[in-house]
C-alpha cells in the first residue's frame, strides 16, 4: 500500500467563543485529526458540535484560540483566506447575485490573475463537469436550488484547490435531488482527485459517501474511521447511538472475558483496544445482528411488544425478561422468519462476534 | 381560427379586472394629492414662465418668451438689442459644481460610515441609525445658524485656535465657498448614509467570505462584491443628495452670505426683490429639466454597467 500523505492536519485545535457577559463556549475542544490527500473525509455530528467552526478555521475565516492547523505540513496560521489553496462550498452556496453563472465560476481564477483565455476554457470545462452548459449566462437568482448547488461546486473547484471544504452542501435539497447529488459529488471527487472535507449531520449520507468519517460531539472528535469502523465498531456510546440504531445492554465482565448480561444470558463481546475489561460495562448489538427464534433456542428471552413494518424490513421491539427493550430487525425476504405476533414469547439469538463492549 | 374562450377563464379575467379597478380606487387619495400639489404647481409655473412680468411682482396675462430669453441674454437698455450674458449659466454651473462635490464627498464619507454601522451587532445598529437621524430633530435653519456661530470670525473654532495660540488673527471661514460646502455636506450627509446603510445591512456578509475564499483580497472584495451589492444604496444616496443640494436655498444663503449666489437663492430672488415671476419660473423649470436629463443618463449608466461586477 502506498503511503498516505497528510493534506490537512489539526493539532490540538481549540476555538473558544467568549462573548461579553456570557459563558465562554468551546466550539472546538482540543481537536487533533489528520486528513489525507485525495480522501473523501466527512465531519459528522449533531447541530452545534463545531463542524462549521472547524471548516472556518481551515478556510481561514476564523482563527484557533490554541493549536495549529497544517496544510501539507506547513502551518497556515499566517495565511489570510485569499492566500490558502482551499476553497469552500458554503452551506447556503453564497453565490454572487450580481454575476452570471459563468462569472461566478470564473471569479476565483480571475482573482488569481489568470489570462482571459485560460479562464474561459476552465469555466467551460467546469460547466461541462457539473452539466450546466445551457445556463452559463443566467443570473444565479434565476436557477433552481440544485443548480445553484452545482454552480457553487464548480466555482469552488475551478481554481483547482488542494482541499475542498463542503459545509452541508446537500442539506437544502429534497430527498431525490440529494441522492443524485451524492452520486455526482462522489464522481467529481473521483475525477478531480481533490481532497474533500465534507460536513453533514446526516449519518446515512456520511456512511455512503466517505472514505473516512470523524464523528464529533460538543467540540470534540470522538472517533475517526472508515464507515465500516464507525458502524460496526463504535468506540463510545455517542457514536453507537448517533449512527444507526443500536441496542444498549448492561452487563458485567466475567473473569472468563465473557459478559454476563443483566437480561440473563452470558455472551461473547469484543472490546475496543484500550478499554477496561472489568466490572459493569455496556454492550451494543445492532438490531440486524440479532434474530428472533423460538423461546427455547435464544440466549435472551422476552415478549414481542411492538412490530413496525418498513417495507424492506420489519422491526420487532422485544421486552426482555429484565424489563429492558431490545430491537430486532429482520429483512422481509419472503421467508417464514417474520411470523411472530405481538405478545408472543420469543428468544433472541445474537450473531457471533457482533456484540461489542463500549469504552464508556 | 380562434381559440374558444373557456368560461372559467372568462370569469377569472373579469374578477381580475374588478380587483385591479378596486386597487386603482385605493390609490386615488395619493393620486389626488400628487395632482393637486405636485403637478398643479408645475403647470402653473410652466404657464407663468411664458407670461409677461408685471412691474410690481405677479404676472400680466400676455404671452411672452422674455423669461427664457432673459435667461441667456440681456436686453440693451439703449438700442434694445439682445446680448449674450452667461451670468445665470455661471450660477447654474456653480450650483451643479457644489452639488456634485457635495455628493462625491458625502459618498466618500458616507460609505465607510454606513459600512461601519451595518457591521455592528444588530442591537447596536439601531442606535447608530438614531444617532445619524439626530440632526433631523431640529430645524435646518437653526442648524445652519449653529454652523455659522461655530465658524464665524468670533466663533468657536477661531476662539479656540486663538486661545491655543495657533493663530493670532481669526481665519475667515464664514461667507466663503468652503462654508457653503461644509453646510451642504452637513445637511445632506444623512441622506447619503441612510440608503447606503440599508443596502449594506441587507447584504449577505457570507458573500464577502466567499470572495476571500476565491482569492480576492480586501480591495478586490470591496470593488467586486461589496460595491456592486451596495449599488442600489449608492444610486439612491447620490440622488437624494444631489437633487436637493442643487436647489439648496437656506444653506448657501446663510453661510454664503448672499455673496456667492446659487440657484435656489437666484430663483427666490426673482419672486422677491427681483419681482420677475416669469423669470423665476423659467429658471426653476430649466433647473428641473437639467436635473431630469442628468438623472436619465445617470440611472441608465449605472443600471446598465457594473452588473458584470
Ligand atoms: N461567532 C460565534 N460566537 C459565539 N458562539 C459561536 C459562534 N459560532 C459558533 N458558535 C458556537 O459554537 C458551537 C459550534 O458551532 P458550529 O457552527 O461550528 O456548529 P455546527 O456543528 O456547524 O452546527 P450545524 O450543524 O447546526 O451547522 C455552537 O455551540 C455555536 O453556538
Ligand atoms: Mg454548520
Amino acid at each position: 500500500m502506498k503511503a498516505k500523505k497528510a493534506a490537512i492536519e489539526a493539532r490540538g485545535v481549540s476555538r473558544v467563543f467568549a462573548a461579553k457577559g456570557q459563558q465562554a463556549v468551546a466550539a472546538l475542544d482540543d481537536v487533533s485529526v489528520t486528513i489525507n490527500e485525495n480522501e473523501f473525509f466527512t465531519l459528522l455530528g449533531p447541530s452545534g458540535c463545531g463542524k462549521t467552526t472547524l471548516l472556518r478555521l481551515i478556510a481561514g475565516f476564523d482563527f484557533p484560540t490554541s493549536g495549529q492547523i497544517l496544510l501539507y505540513g506547513e502551518d497556515i496560521a499566517v495565511l489570510p483566506p485569499f492566500k490558502r489553496p482551499v476553497n469552500t462550498v458554503f452551506q447556503n452556496y453564497a453565490l454572487f447575485p450580481h454575476m452570471t453563472v459563468a462569472q461566478n465560476i470564473g471569479f476565483g481564477l480571475e482573482m488569481l490573475g489568470k489570462p482571459r483565455t485560460e479562464i474561459d476554457a476552465r469555466v467551460s470545462e467546469m460547466l461541462a463537469l457539473v452539466r450546466m452548459e445551457e445556463l452559463a449566462s443566467r443570473k444565479t437568482s434565476q436557477i433552481s436550488g440544485g443548480q445553484q448547488q452545482r454552480v457553487a461546486l464548480a466555482r469552488a473547484l475551478a481554481p483547482k484547490p488542494k482541499v475542498l471544504l463542503l459545509d452541508e452542501p446537500l442539506s437544502a435539497l429534497d430527498y431525490k435531488l440529494r441522492k443524485d447529488m451524492q452520486i455526482e459529488l462522489k464522481r467529481l471527487q473521483h475525477e478531480t482527485g481533490i481532497t474533500f472535507i465534507f460536513v453533514t449531520h446526516d449519518q446515512e449520507e456520511a456512511l455512503t459517501m466517505s472514505d473516512r468519517i470523524a464523528v464529533m460531539s460538543k467540540g470534540k472528535i470522538l472517533q475517526v474511521g472508515s464507515p465500516h469502523d464507525i458502524y460496526d465498531r463504535p468506540a463510545v456510546r455517542f457514536v453507537a447511538n448517533f449512527i444507526g440504531e443500536t441496542n444498549f445492554l448492561k452487563g458485567i465482565v466475567r473473569p472468563s472475558g465473557k459478559v454476563k448480561l443483566a437480561a440473563g444470558a452470558e455472551i461473547e463481546a469484543v472490546a475496543p483496544e484500550g478499554a477496561k475489561l472489568s466490572g459493569e460495562v455496556t454492550v451494543v448489538i445492532r438490531p440486524e445482528h440479532a434474530l428472533l427464534v423460538k423461546p427455547t433456542q435464544g440466549k435472551l428471552k422476552g415478549v414481542v411488544d411492538n412490530i413496525v413494518y418498513f417495507g424492506t424490513d420489519t422491526h420487532f421491539h422485544v421486552l426482555l425478561d429484565d424489563g429492558s427493550e431490545f430491537m430486532v430487525r429482520q429483512q422481509n425476504s419472503g421467508g417464514a422468519a417474520a411470523d411472530f405476533a405481538k405478545g408472543d414469547k420469543v428468544g433472541v439469538q445474537i450473531a457471533a462476534g457482533t456484540a461489542r463492549i463500549l469504552k464508556d | 381560427m380562434m381559440a374558444e374562450l373557456n368560461p372559467a377563464a372568462q370569469i377569472a379575467e373579469a374578477a381580475q379586472q374588478v380587483a385591479s379597478k378596486r386597487n386603482r380606487l385605493l390609490s386615488t387619495p395619493a393620486l389626488v394629492m400628487i395632482t393637486l400639489f405636485g403637478i398643479g404647481p408645475l403647470i402653473l409655473i410652466l404657464i407663468y414662465s411664458f407670461l409677461k412680468a408685471a412691474p410690481y411682482g405677479g404676472v400680466e396675462w400676455k404671452f411672452s418668451t422674455d423669461a427664457y430669453l432673459n435667461f441667456l441674454f440681456q436686453r440693451d437698455i439703449f438700442d434694445d438689442t439682445l446680448q449674450f450674458s452667461p451670468d445665470y449659466l455661471y450660477i447654474y454651473a456653480r450650483s451643479i459644481g457644489f452639488a456634485l462635490i457635495t455628493t462625491i464627498v458625502c459618498l466618500f464619507i458616507g460609505f465607510p460610515t454606513a459600512y461601519f454601522m451595518a457591521t455592528r451587532e444588530p442591537a447596536q445598529r439601531n442606535w447608530w441609525v438614531l444617532l445619524i437621524t439626530i440632526p433631523f430633530w431640529s430645524n435646518l435653519l437653526v442648524r445652519t445658524l449653529a454652523i455659522m456661530f461655530i465658524i464665524r470670525d468670533e466663533g468657536l473654532i477661531n476662539h479656540i485656535l486663538i486661545w491655543a495660540h495657533v493663530i493670532d488673527k481669526p481665519i475667515t471661514m464664514l461667507y466663503t465657498n468652503g462654508a457653503i460646502l461644509i453646510g451642504l455636506l452637513y445637511s445632506y450627509l444623512p441622506f447619503m448614509i441612510l440608503p447606503l446603510y440599508s443596502s449594506i445591512e441587507k447584504m449577505d456578509f457570507r458573500l464577502v467570505e466567499a470572495g476571500h475564499d476565491l482569492y480576492a483580497n480586501k480591495r478586490q472584495v470591496l470593488w467586486r462584491v461589496i460595491i456592486p451589492l451596495a449599488k442600489p444604496g449608492i444610486i439612491a444616496g447620490c440622488l437624494l443628495v444631489f437633487i436637493p443640494a442643487i436647489g439648496a436655498y437656506v444653506t448657501p444663503l446663510i453661510l454664503g452670505g448672499g455673496t456667492h449666489l446659487l440657484i435656489g437663492d437666484l430663483i427666490a430672488q426673482q419672486f422677491g426683490s427681483g419681482r420677475n415671476w416669469p423669470l423665476g419660473s423659467a429658471q426653476a423649470l430649466i433647473l428641473m429639466a437639467a436635473v431630469l436629463v442628468a438623472l436619465f443618463f445617470y440611472v441608465r449608466n449605472t443600471t446598465g454597467k457594473m452588473t458584470h461586477g
